[in-house]
């Protein structure tokens, strides 16, 4: 069960209007780290919008995730350049490392992977960015002991 | 705030910054501020109270300065003096020598081919640039309204709203030639012109809307944003004084934080000196401004789309029987423009259509079509010295942008391609490098100028898999609404792996040209319509690569993985033990001091042995 009461004042902010789920969500997986099935079912109650399209909206934008991150969330920036500069083998090293998929979470729940459109570090690329810090130009063979300096 | 207390305001903003000595701009640009330089910025600043220098010298954070690739980056004005890849352990440096002794530190100027340059000015990377939507660069703290008054802010608006009919602004935007920066190249008056019709048609009241949800490269309009929130701002209230709007949107992505943060910022700045609100210089003109976080999708920067996701539902796209000017947000009549077309606006209004077409190429003095005029953005990025932001007359030749503002590629490596406009855009091959930077002439060459990303890409580039990416990359961000841009991304990433695993056959490449097709011609929107572009072109031009991954079952690039394998050439190989501790699959084998073996059936081809190797002992057949 979520905290119902941060809820509510997240709502309230948007003064229960659907034009503003978007905004709710965002502040929900700011505070929650996720978007809870009380949460969407209370932001339908609330604001009157159906639970399909809030389910929609939910899966619809990267930005949300419908399952708790992990503590440190690990986003790999997959923009073209970064592709082009050999993001795809950092992505890869992340997985092995972690064994998990990008979208998933670590068994502990210490690790979240995920990939992200651009980050706008383009001449620094490849990026990965961990819990919003960046970091530039990673090869796949830094991707080891950048993950033992996290833990 | 009325025209005078703006003149003052100016005046003295002027006369502050002529009291110091100097002024140290530290670039707090996304890329600078990944590397640290808001650290910079504080240490700066005890530096100086610490020798007690603070009468005599001002730190300004400013936004970006441009040269990413070698941040971060200080100017030190009025000299123009710039320092690179400056460390917290260098200030003292910056401080005692330059500005207390007037010696540069030599060890942290840019270099060019082992010269040193200190004056900005003279970098081929600045000297080649003309500024315009960038023209507050490094003159300017983006967080504070009086600066960007200090630099003749908000006087054009004045000038416009007091002194001008809305169509005289419409027309003198159509005779500049503008056309629209976010990839469309419509010309903007007529977008305008097209609002006001439907205005007068329906009665409806019009919206401007100002779209800021850059995805992919994602730092151009963000960098104006972050650099110079308020052209922006005062672009929209000239645009909607043009088109009678009260109601300005911007929608900018949650990815793009600071951008965000500075935006915000500057409007509350702005209502608070009656800049936006009601009966804006006590004239009858009102208008203000709301910005939208976007959540991240790529579809959604499409026009249709962004309407959907300003009022809170997916961004999908819509079908467009009728034009977003006549029917758009809330189905009001709704005039979009990106980030650069409105920070565009303020300086085209302050010196005339006739210099701004003066700019660029062809003559746009009857038709806007008939001209590329004006600047562009470029995010040069890729296999290039000099990666960052830059802002070039158009007609530009792609070969002056790549070698000689971007120093070319770096040591040992050969341009193969530029790869242009981002995840829908398209490739050229080097051969095509004297196109000019233009809406139409790109178009024709099945390249489309885009947002104005650029990725230079050296030899090591597989077209297959660039192909592979870019249309993978697509089915992720396709909203499925419709069949062809659905379904042909799926069939043509098939297709596109099987060639890539070596299992390609003959036909296939047809077969994928004809999805292209179908997904140009029926499409729902921009995006579907847009989504071959990448294959198409780089069919167009690297079709022997995909025949020869075909036939010959070989990936030359060195990488697709299913075509190669990597090798230790014994005579280069010290038997140093490195890849062998590197390798995640425990595959290499060998003694400390003898050439070491992989074992290639258990080999997953990731490639950090060769990274890891010192002595290009490690090769790809």
């Amino acid at each position: 069960m979520s905290d119902l009461s941060k809820l509510d004042k997240i709502i309230d902010r948007w003064n229960a209007d659907p034009e503003f789920v978007v905004e709710m969500f965002q502040d929900v997986q700011d505070q929650l780290g996720h978007i809870p099935r009380d949460a969407l079912e209370k932001v339908s109650d609330r604001t009157g919008a159906p639970r399909g399209s809030l389910f929609h909206i939910a899966t619809f934008y990267q930005a949300f995730s419908l399952q708790p991150r992990g503590e440190n969330e690990i986003q790999v920036c997959m923009g073209t350049t970064c592709y082009a500069l050999g993001a795809q083998r950092v992505l890869e090293a992340l997985e092995r490392e972690l064994g998990i998929a990008p979208g998933e979470t670590t068994p502990d729940g210490k690790f979240s992977l995920r990939k992200v459109r651009c980050l706008g570090c383009c001449a620094i690329g490849p990026v990965v960015a961990v819990n919003d810090e960046v970091v530039g130009t990673i090869r796949p063979s830094d991707v080891a002991d950048f993950l033992t300096g996290l833990s | 705030m009325n025209i005078e207390e703006l003149r003052k305001t100016r005046d003295e903003i002027g006369k502050r910054r002529e009291r110091y000595d100097a002024i140290l701009m530290v670039c707090t640009g996304t890329t600078c501020q990944a590397r640290g330089s808001l650290a910079l910025v504080d240490r700066l600043e005890n530096e100086l109270i610490k020798r007690d220098l603070t009468d005599r010298f001002l730190v300004v954070p400013t936004g970006c300065l441009g040269l990413c690739s070698e941040g971060p980056l200080i100017l030190v004005q009025p000299e123009g003096i710039l320092y690179t890849g400056v460390s917290e352990d260098d200030l003292a440096d910056i401080v005692k020598q330059h500005l207390l002794q007037n010696n540069f530190v030599d060890r942290l100027l840019y270099r060019l081919e082992g010269k040193a340059i200190a004056n900005m000015k003279e970098i081929p990377f600045y000297a080649g640039q003309q500024l315009l939507s960038l023209r507050h660069r490094s003159t300017l703290n983006p967080e504070k309204i009086d600066d960007y008054i200090g630099a003749n802010g908000y006087q054009t608006c004045y000038e416009v709203i007091t002194g001008m009919e809305p169509t005289e602004v419409v027309d003198t935007v159509v005779r500049s030639g503008l056309r629209g920066r976010g990839g469309g190249g419509y010309p903007t008056g007529l977008k305008w012109r097209a609002c006001r019709e439907a205005v007068e048609k329906t009665g409806n009241h019009p919206v401007v809307v100002c779209n800021a949800d850059e995805g992919d490269p994602g730092f151009m309009d963000q960098a104006i944003l972050a650099a110079d929130p308020h052209s922006v701002i005062e672009g929209m209230m000239i645009e909607a004084f043009a088109v009678g709007a009260k109601e300005g949107y911007v929608f900018v992505r949650k990815e793009h934080p600071l951008a965000l943060r500075r935006l915000s910022k500057a409007i509350e700045q702005a209502r608070r000196k009656k800049l936006l609100g009601v009966a804006i210089f006590g004239t009858d003109f009102s208008f203000d401004i709301n910005v939208h976080r976007g959540a991240g999708a790529y579809v959604s920067g499409e026009s249709s789309a962004l309407m959907q996701a300003l009022t809170g539902r997916p961004g999908e796209p819509e079908a467009k029987y009728v034009h977003t000017t006549e029917r758009g947000f809330r189905n009001m009549p709704t005039v979009l423009n990106n980030v650069e077309t409105i920070a565009l606006l303020p300086a085209i209004l302050e010196k005339g259509p006739v210099w701004f077409s003066s700019i660029g190429t062809g003559d746009v003095s009857k038709d806007p079509w008939n001209g590329n005029t004006g600047t562009k953005l470029v995010s040069l990025t890729g296999a290039v010295k000099n990666a960052g932001l830059l802002e070039v007359p158009m007609g530009t030749t792609l070969r002056e942008i790549v070698f000689d503002l971007g120093g070319g590629l770096p040591e040992g490596s050969e341009l193969k391609a530029v790869q242009l406009g981002g995840p829908t855009g398209g490739i050229l091959p080097e051969s095509q490098l004297d196109l000019p930077l233009e809406f139409d002439a790109l178009s024709e060459a099945d390249c489309p100028l885009g947002s104005g990303s650029m990725i230079a890409l050296d030899e090591t580039t597989c077209m297959v898999q660039l192909a592979k990416f870019m249309v993978g990359f697509l089915k992720e961000e396709s909203c499925g609404k419709c069949t062809p841009c659905r379904e042909g991304l799926v069939a043509m990433d098939v297709l596109l792996r099987k060639i890539a695993s070596g299992e390609g056959e003959k036909g296939d490449l047809d077969l994928i040209t004809e999805y292209g097709q179908t997904m140009t011609e029926a499409s729902l929107c921009d995006l579907g319509r847009s989504a071959a572009t990448p294959v198409v072109s780089t069919l167009r031009y690297f079709r022997d690569e995909f025949e020869i991954h075909i036939k010959d079952g070989k990936c030359s690039a060195g990488k697709c993985r299913d075509l190669i394998s990597y090798n230790i050439i014994a005579d280069n190989c010290t038997g140093c033990t490195v890849c062998v501790e590197a390798c995640p699959e425990n595959v290499i084998s060998g003694e400390p001091g003898k050439p070491h073996v992989i074992d290639q059936d258990g080999c997953t081809r990731c490639g950090i042995c060769r990274e890891v190797c010192r002595f290009d002992a490690v090769e790809v057949r």
